[in-house]
């Protein structure tokens, strides 16, 4: 056991803090976000740059553009990034689900094709899992897939896709054998979102912004082979990109909630609305102290998971509750800051306190508890799953 | 980094296992925690034939065996000897430790005086005068198991061999009857001053709760074990209680705040083994939450088994108790959470 980083890892982690410090604007790291997030054309920039100095894939194989390095290197990367301000890599979508799914489950051809425009940001993917009528139930789909010749004929309508407005390519779930039960028979595509018959129409969050979206389908026409595993294998892909999706989620979620944090331990110490300083009430100071606990304990939860990781290609069962921990945890955080500051937390623009910061991270924490697996859902894989409870359902 | 034990500590867990589940099974655990004694000289010459006394064993040795007997209860002072006393022993006691002929423990406490180890040191009324005691401890852990007390007086640090004055012991009714507290009478008691000094007392307070919050995470892990092996047995209305949400979500809740205990016991053990410079936050981090998570894991174990889980008869409250023991060991989580927030946010005006 050793909590201190190796030689190489320490290396990596003081060229990577120099290379963040020249790239970056001057001043990222104590910028005071503005509300929503970096736009898209910075987050492209970015993104091409991140690519070029090799810190997007970290641990992806060389031969697809990877860094072939093992996943104490993304986790470093994931905590330097996170410190110093940088926005995010604009695939996430691509990065967190399409890739690992591709590396899974590809073939040579696909994975030739598909990996390293990925990585660079040249090409962004969007995953087409929910529908409006099954969102945690992802079994019960029903957009259908038919084939005619050597085409996968689609028709049908999803939801709750992030970055599909933008994005040139889909990891989708349809069905193609209805009459089969209903996990078998489902399959799963990679749709061009340039395809005539693609429709995407953005949708407004309770925070006022369009990140995701529903996406129609009307006779779009996909090439046969543009298919991940054989028809009717379409639930077990999905689950790879789910377990990927929850796996390597833990470490940034935790680098968001330490800039939270610390954000918090700030606007505490200056005087809030009625002119008394937050740090001063010992209700404040004991709450503020649980969440750097609860900090703390997803930090220290993640290097287990990805211990496990390293050492058996596949993360340990603890994992399985970081996303969850993590999001009840930014939610009672976010709200405790916006109480801080009273009346003036209705305030989201100019005047606003860090321009709406509170305001805007409180109404989209409300998010974290559905979206990648609601809490509920969470809490049944955790009972089945880990502890080994009966299904129930 | 690595956050994983060694080979050789991970064979020391499994030989833990091995031995507490053959040796200490729950029937002969409550046999003895039933016994007036409380405790079975054979299983401290076991324990030192199994080398968990020697004196080589580290911070993260001891670590993975708190977390084991925690998860077994095992009841013998060990937890005192080796979390309570182990940086003050000089060489004569370690050696007869080590042979498991002597067991020891603390007595830091006073009615109306110190409460904790964290305020011993400057508070102790206990007088020393030409080499013996006057003056009386309370809640001490183990004294009616152990052979010598290490006394927290006003100046140093003393040994006193209670097995040799056994009027100076008085037991007192416990509720974990697997850990008792007593209390210490010193009436001119002969005393052997250590060369330990009182300042030792900071490290032995950093790794007691070190070593408290792995045997927490273990009591919360048996806690946790023992809910799920009976909802996923138990029926009622015709079907597996475990299928039901409102039963399967506390166990899934009660198996988050384990995992939160055993990660920051974990790094407690690391950060004060290593002298990291965050020792004393994460000292204070891993007591706040596995006091907190392994008294809650023990409520919700309770609570899905119903009514036998309220009975004497049912082995989960004595798992209960010693949460609750470790619980109010070395103050609550708030005064932890405190001493947090004075590094945070500095001191409140």
């Amino acid at each position: 056991m050793d909590f201190t980083d190796t030689p190489a890892e320490a290396a990596f982690r003081a060229d990577l803090r120099d290379w963040l410090a020249s790239a970056l604007p001057e001043g990222s790291a104590t910028r005071r976000p503005a509300v929503g997030r970096w736009d898209e054309s910075e987050s492209r920039i970015w993104s091409k740059k991140l690519y070029d100095a090799g810190y997007v894939g970290i641990t992806w194989p060389r031969e697809y553009g990877g860094g072939g390095h093992p996943h104490e290197f993304q986790g470093i990367y994931l905590e330097e990034s996170a410190r110093a301000g940088a926005p995010d890599h604009i695939g996430g979508i691509g990065l967190g689900m399409a890739g690992p799914t591709i590396i899974a489950w590809g073939s040579d051809e696909q994975k030739k094709r598909y990996l390293t425009p990925l990585l660079s940001g040249e090409e962004v993917w969007c995953q087409g899992f929910s529908e409006p009528g099954s969102g945690s139930d992802m079994g019960a789909a029903k957009t259908r897939a038919v084939l005619d010749g050597d085409e996968w004929v689609v028709n049908g309508q999803k939801v709750w896709s992030s970055w599909a407005h933008i994005a040139d390519w889909c990891i989708l779930v349809v069905r193609t054998d209805p009459d089969a039960e209903k996990h078998r028979g489902l399959s799963f595509l990679l749709v061009d979102m340039h395809t005539p018959g693609v429709e995407v129409r953005p949708l407004r969050q309770i925070t006022g912004d369009p990140e995701f979206n529903e996406i129609f389908f009307t006779d779009v026409r996909v090439p046969r082979e543009s298919m991940l595993g054989q028809p009717g294998e379409g639930w077990n892909v999905a689950m790879t990109t789910l377990l990927h999706e929850r796996g390597t989620l833990g470490f940034a979620l935790t680098a968001g909630l330490e800039k939270a944090v610390n954000r918090l331990i700030q606007i505490a110490m200056e005087a809030g609305p009625d002119g008394s300083r937050p740090a001063d009430d010992p209700v404040v100071r004991d709450e503020i102290a649980q969440f750097w606990i609860d900090l703390q304990g997803l930090r220290f939860t993640n290097y287990r998971s990805l211990t496990t990781l390293q050492k058996t290609g596949v993360p340990g069962p603890e994992g399985s509750m970081a996303k969850l921990h993590w999001s009840e945890t930014n939610q009672r955080l976010t709200s405790f800051a916006q109480n801080l500051l009273g009346l003036t937390a209705q305030l989201d623009a100019d005047g606003a306190v860090w321009d709406g910061f509170w305001t805007y991270n409180q109404l989209r924490s409300r998010g974290n508890t559905i979206e990648a697996g609601t809490s509920e859902i969470l809490r049944n894989i955790i009972a089945e799953r880990v502890v080994g409870l009966p299904r129930s359902r | 980094m690595d956050f994983a034990f060694s080979s050789d500590q991970e064979l020391l867990r499994a030989a833990a296992r091995e031995y507490l589940a053959d040796r200490c099974p729950n029937e002969r655990m409550v046999a003895l925690a039933e016994s007036e004694a409380g405790t079975d000289p054979a299983d401290w010459k076991a324990l030192a034939e199994m080398g968990w006394l020697d004196p080589e064993l580290g911070l993260l040795e001891h670590a993975v065996l708190a977390e084991e007997t925690g998860s077994a209860l095992l009841p013998t002072p060990w937890w005192s000897t080796v979390a309570l006393t182990w940086p003050l022993l000089d060489d004569d006691l370690r050696g007869a430790i080590a042979a498991g002929e002597r067991s020891t423990t603390l007595a830091w406490a006073e009615t109306g005086g110190p409460g904790t180890i964290a305020q011993a040191a400057a508070n102790s009324t206990v007088t020393a005068s030409g080499g013996s005691l006057t003056g009386t401890k309370v809640t001490v852990p183990d004294l009616t198991s152990v052979t010598d007390v290490i006394v927290v007086a006003d100046g140093g640090l003393y040994a006193v061999d209670v097995a040799a004055h056994p009027e100076t012991v008085v037991g007192r009714s416990t509720i974990d009857k697997t850990r008792r507290l007593g209390e210490l009478h010193l009436d001119g008691t002969p005393a052997r001053k250590l060369e330990a000094p009182l300042e030792a007392l900071g490290d032995v307070r950093r790794r007691a709760i070190a070593l408290a919050a792995c045997e927490a995470t273990g009591v919360g892990q048996r806690a946790l074990d023992i809910a799920g092996a009976y909802t996923k047995e138990r029926q009622q209305f015709g079907r597996i209680i475990g299928t039901y949400q409102g039963v399967s979500h506390r166990v899934a809740n009660t198996y988050v705040a384990v995992q939160l205990s055993r990660s920051l016991a974990y790094w407690a053990s690391w950060a004060v083994s290593a002298g990291d410079a965050q020792a004393d936050l994460s000292v204070a981090a891993a007591k706040a939450t596995a006091g907190e998570n392994s008294v809650f894991a023990c409520e919700e174990a309770i609570q899905v088994h119903g009514g036998i889980g309220f009975t004497y008869e049912h082995v989960l409250h004595r798992y209960y108790k010693r949460a609750q023991w470790i619980n109010g060991f070395e103050g609550p989580g708030r005064q932890h959470r405190a001493a947090i927030a004075d590094r945070l946010l500095g001191p409140a005006a």
